[in-house]
């Protein structure tokens, strides 16, 4: 069966099970003692922490009444909220067969997910080969490599697109060589979201967001948890962001009206859809920075600025709300870019 | 314009729609500010998605010339000559194109 075939309910039973079985990580798991065999880099994945966005919010000048908070997915073991899906994908792949002793696991990826299956192939124990464009950091292939994975590079003037299309064709042309993960089709993507994220928001909100905001890059957290919540709650709003224009600098989110749209998208979850400038994404990230000492990403900058933007709408209508941004990565991968200079 | 020839400035996929679709064009020019001028005149619109309203490049963009980041060289006033080739890149995480 391919990735794309799977439909949502059947991938999210089967990552139901694995966290049932694995937990979402954690030392509460350890004690119990019945995943003694996992790998430490699997156990660290998850149950990341929600933080209170207060010195932030006063900053940029929110009433009390409109609470800011931020999931701090950097905490993950790769740095990123990708090592969910990553871990979903992988584990679904050995389970269903498709990632057999001697293939190799093939994505595209801008950074994060490459970094996570690499991680991952060196817990677990299988070979990981990443296309990415050849304008990625060098810190980001470095730490592809560090890990032990292969890193093939696709034409920069392309972008994400252009690692799509050269992933697909190797994929195509070496079927017996490679699993194809594709992050952008495999409804493990989604559902690892759906199993883990959104439940830990809600309990850790108990039960009190209002509004959820997240970047859209291959736009599983979005799907994974605004299905989730509104199924809590048909009151959550979901904020979508995304970069305002084709050409941007914003990390791991794609502009979607220009994008090869990935097939787990579907454009009737999100409430809200919020185009965000480049330089605004870069200005919240360091604020985010010299007020809570908090070191995020271009694409948290991004949710960021969503938030803000969604937190100044309930206080011009006096209305409480628990908004959550979503964090994917910190900052220190940036280090490269202007973002920091 | 004080150019000698044409330069090759490739152009990345999300800027295509400025350039009929062409991935490679030329322009003029003796520095990469004058470049642009020469993009602009060309192509309308596309010097707001390069540089500031003063005229640096953004943040998020790398103006290449032969390889070579223009940040580490002048800037925009990296002189450019006929025969160099010019890219331009959104800076995805950084990097560079050598």
């Amino acid at each position: 069966m391919l990735n794309s075939e799977i439909g949502d309910g059947q991938a999210t039973q089967m990552v139901l099970r694995q966290r049932d079985r694995i937990g979402t990580g954690g030392l509460g798991e350890v004690r119990g003692g019945s995943i003694a065999a996992e790998p430490a880099a699997v156990l660290a994945i998850g149950q990341t922490p929600l933080l209170p966005l207060h010195q932030f919010a006063r900053r940029v000048g929110l009433p009390d009444f409109v609470e800011l908070w931020l999931k701090a997915e950097w905490t993950n073991p790769g740095g990123s909220v990708k090592d969910r899906p990553a871990l979903a994908i992988v584990r679904h792949a050995l389970a269903e067969g498709h990632l057999t002793p001697g293939k190799v696991l093939l994505d595209s990826t801008s950074g994060n997910i490459g970094i996570a299956y690499a991680m991952l192939g060196a817990a677990l124990g299988f070979p990981v080969e990443l296309v990415i464009p050849e304008n990625a950091s060098d810190e980001r292939k470095a730490m592809v490599r560090a890990y032990g994975a292969t890193v093939v590079t696709s034409d920069p003037y392309e972008g994400s697109n252009g690692a799509i299309v050269h992933a697909r064709r190797l994929a195509a042309d070496h079927p017996d060589r490679y699993f194809y993960a594709d992050q952008y089709s495999n409804a493990c993507n989604p559902a690892a979201h759906f199993a883990t994220t959104g439940p830990e928001l809600w309990s850790q909100t108990n039960g009190r967001i209002t509004h959820f905001v997240a970047g859209l890059g291959t736009t599983g957290t979005m799907m994974g948890v605004g299905r989730f919540l509104k199924r809590q709650s048909p009151l959550v709003s979901l904020v979508a962001v995304q970069p305002a224009e084709s050409f941007h600098g914003i990390e791991g989110l794609k502009h979607l009206p220009t994008a090869i749209v990935p097939a787990i998208y579907d454009a009737a979850i999100p409430d809200e859809q919020l185009g965000i400038e480049t330089e605004d994404a870069y200005a919240f990230a360091r604020e985010l920075a010299r007020t809570e000492g908090l070191f995020v990403g271009t694409s948290t900058g991004a949710a960021l600025a969503g938030a803000v933007r969604t937190a100044r709408d309930a206080a011009g209508r006096d209305e409480p709300a628990v908004i959550v941004a979503l964090a994917p990565d910190g900052g220190g991968k940036y280090l490269s870019t202007e973002l920091w200079g | 314009m004080s150019t000698t020839g044409t330069v090759t400035v490739l152009i990345p996929a999300p800027l295509r729609r400025f350039t009929g679709g062409e991935s490679k064009v030329s322009s003029g020019g003796s520095s990469i500010a004058e470049l642009i001028d020469g993009l602009e005149a060309s192509y309308p619109g596309i010097r707001d998605k390069i540089v500031e309203d003063d005229g640096e490049i953004r943040r998020f963009v790398n103006v290449f010339v032969n390889g070579q980041n223009v940040r580490k060289l002048d800037g925009v006033a990296t002189q450019v000559k006929a025969g160099d080739e010019v890219g331009i890149v959104p800076a995805m995480a950084g990097g560079s194109v050598a």
